[in-house]
């Protein structure tokens, strides 16, 4: 749907927001764009959108070179800003109709008012902007996003700031609007909204794509698991009897935690040769948990990797 | 053309000012039409007649042209900068939109706002001084011209303002003085001969000239000369913004 080719970005100040970054979004996925502040996401979707002139690359967009085909590449492009930009003054239904107009659309009430009503904001149509609170505010973008039906919407930091309901709510609305066939490409640095919502998981850092990958397979090809065993006696080292398995003595010797590779075959069959172990010295459990590493923990050993 | 979104915004930026009836249409009304009181039916009288015209008469075009000028770079550059101000002007730049569709839209509204508040006062002048217009329709062309040269520069100001003091800052010391001193008030032959000469350097003299031209037929400087630099500071303002949006200057990093 969208492909990214050579793009990079250098600032008249010299700062180089994106280096080479090549990027093929799919037709009807959620794409997570991960990454610290500053790693040059903003910049990313600006450039796609038309925001910020590339120094390099180009972008395509449903077969659309978005600089010399700008109007058809645009007209399929819906961007949620990061910050909440408003006019003040007018209303919420006004403003929507405005984008909708603005984007070379005839009035559709009927499409605005599906729009707003599927965002829970037809209550306040007639609300001037400043009346509404940060979070319907928030809506409201996404409504004036989506005022021109576009294929694609942008997502940038959508629920940064914004509290934990109101999270899960917009989490609905995104899945909504995909389960409708858009292809929706949002960036965050919370990774739990990357693992909750995304099809594909993009990392950047510093302006370059470090990483792009499924979710599934990101998190089962570097997430490691745990095994936690809880003993009813603590002890002072781990016993020679199961030195081979590679286990380390936590929580005053009061548990033992072992380490594999969720993906291997062959180690997590040594997971019943560790318990057979176990029997044989006479050790006794009183619980045991496992632990998959969460997306934080890759993401967190990725960016620090190759700091 | 997509006439749809230039529609859009055209609209909403007209929107804008109804919002706003009171600061955008009553207040400039109001404003001007003071000097038509005081300088009109108050000392007009007792200023002798100028080039055969009486003072009343002869300070209209001027006062219209003042109020045209003010009212075109203000509305025209608070119309860019707030949406740049805000952050929302996003929207506008990655609308599927030329940038004539832009200038088009915003420039097209401050230039027609400017226009309806013109004839507004030039009938609100006939209630405190008799005036004539000899030749209608060059004052419409001097109307329309000066309306758009004005809103243009407006909108560049709007672009190149990175805060409100820098909105203001044109309107203040250039615009103003300039009007002033630009044979509003007076005309250019009551000035010593070497002023005469400086002030052909102001640009508002051709517009007050070629507008007072239109109403009575008489004028400073040949109505030709103002029409050919009317047009001459339309070209250099648009000169100007396609530079703008070549560069993406403060618009497009």
């Amino acid at each position: 749907m969208i492909r990214v080719e050579g793009l990079s970005k250098t600032f008249r100040d010299g700062f180089q927001a994106l280096v080479d970054v090549d990027l093929e979004i799919y037709r009807g996925e959620i794409f997570a764009l991960l990454g610290p502040n500053g790693a040059g996401k903003t910049t990313l979707i600006s450039a796609i959108c038309g925001l910020v002139n590339p120094s390099a690359g180009r972008v395509v967009v449903d077969g659309h070179d978005n600089v010399r085909q700008y109007r058809k590449a645009r007209a399929l492009i819906g961007l949620v800003p990061q910050e909440l930009t408003n006019e003040a003054f007018t209303t919420v239904w006004d403003t929507v109709s405005f984008s909708r107009g603005l984007f070379g659309k005839a009035k559709d009430p009927t499409h605005i008012e599906k729009v707003l009503r599927s965002l829970t904001l037809w209550e306040k149509r007639d609300n001037r902007l400043l009346e509404l609170s940060g979070g319907m505010k928030r809506r409201v973008l996404i409504a004036k996003a989506l005022a021109h039906e576009p294929q694609v919407l942008f997502l940038d930091e959508p629920t940064a700031g914004v509290d934990v309901e109101l999270r899960r709510e917009m989490w609905e609305v995104v899945r909504e609007l995909r389960n409708q066939g858009v292809t929706i490409i949002l960036t965050t640095h919370y990774i739990e909204e990357a693992e909750e919502m995304a099809d594909r998981i993009g990392v950047i850092r510093r302006g370059e794509i470090v990483l792009v990958e499924n979710k599934h397979e990101l998190m089962s090809k570097l997430g490691n698991k745990e095994l936690t065993l809880h003993l009813h006696e603590p002890l002072d080292a781990v016993p020679t009897a199961l030195s081979g398995h590679g286990l380390a003595l936590t929580d005053e010797g009061h548990a033992l935690v072992y380490s594999y590779d969720a993906a291997s075959q062959e180690e997590s069959s040594s997971i019943s040769g560790l318990l057979a172990d176990l029997e044989a010295v006479g050790l006794r459990v009183k619980d045991l948990h496992t632990r998959q590493s969460s997306l934080e923990d890759i993401f967190v050993s990725l960016v620090q990797e190759r700091a | 053309m997509n006439l749809q979104s230039v529609k859009t915004l055209y609209l909403a930026e007209m929107a804008r000012s109804l919002r706003t009836v009171l600061q955008s249409i009553i207040s400039p009304v109001i404003s001007t039409s003071l000097y038509f009181v005081v300088f009109g039916a108050a000392i007009g009288t007792r200023i002798s007649e100028v080039d055969g015209v009486s003072y009343g008469a002869f300070i209209v075009p001027g006062l219209i042209m003042l109020m045209l000028l003010t009212q075109s770079v203000s509305n025209a550059s608070f119309g860019i900068f707030f949406p740049r101000f805000s952050g929302s002007v996003y929207e506008i730049l990655s609308a599927p939109m030329s940038y004539v569709e832009v200038v088009i839209g915003y420039v097209g509204a401050a230039a027609s706002k400017s226009l309806i508040l013109g004839l507004i006062v030039l009938l609100t002048a006939r209630l405190f001084v008799p005036y004539s217009i000899d030749h209608p329709l060059m004052m419409l062309v001097f109307l329309v011209l000066t309306a758009v040269t004005f809103s243009l520069l407006g909108f560049i100001i709007g672009i190149w303002a990175d805060g409100f003091e820098k909105l203001q800052l044109v309107p203040l010391l250039v615009i103003t003085p300039l009007t002033f001193l630009g044979g509003t008030f007076y005309s250019i032959d009551m000035l010593p001969p070497f002023w005469q000469t400086v002030t052909l350097a102001n640009p508002v003299v051709y517009l007050v000239s070629g507008f007072r031209w239109s109403f009575y037929g008489i004028s400073d400087v040949s109505p030709l000369v103002s029409l050919l630099m009317i047009l001459l500071f339309l070209s250099v303002a648009l000169a100007v913004l396609s530079w703008i949006f070549k560069s993406g200057y403060r618009l497009k990093p």
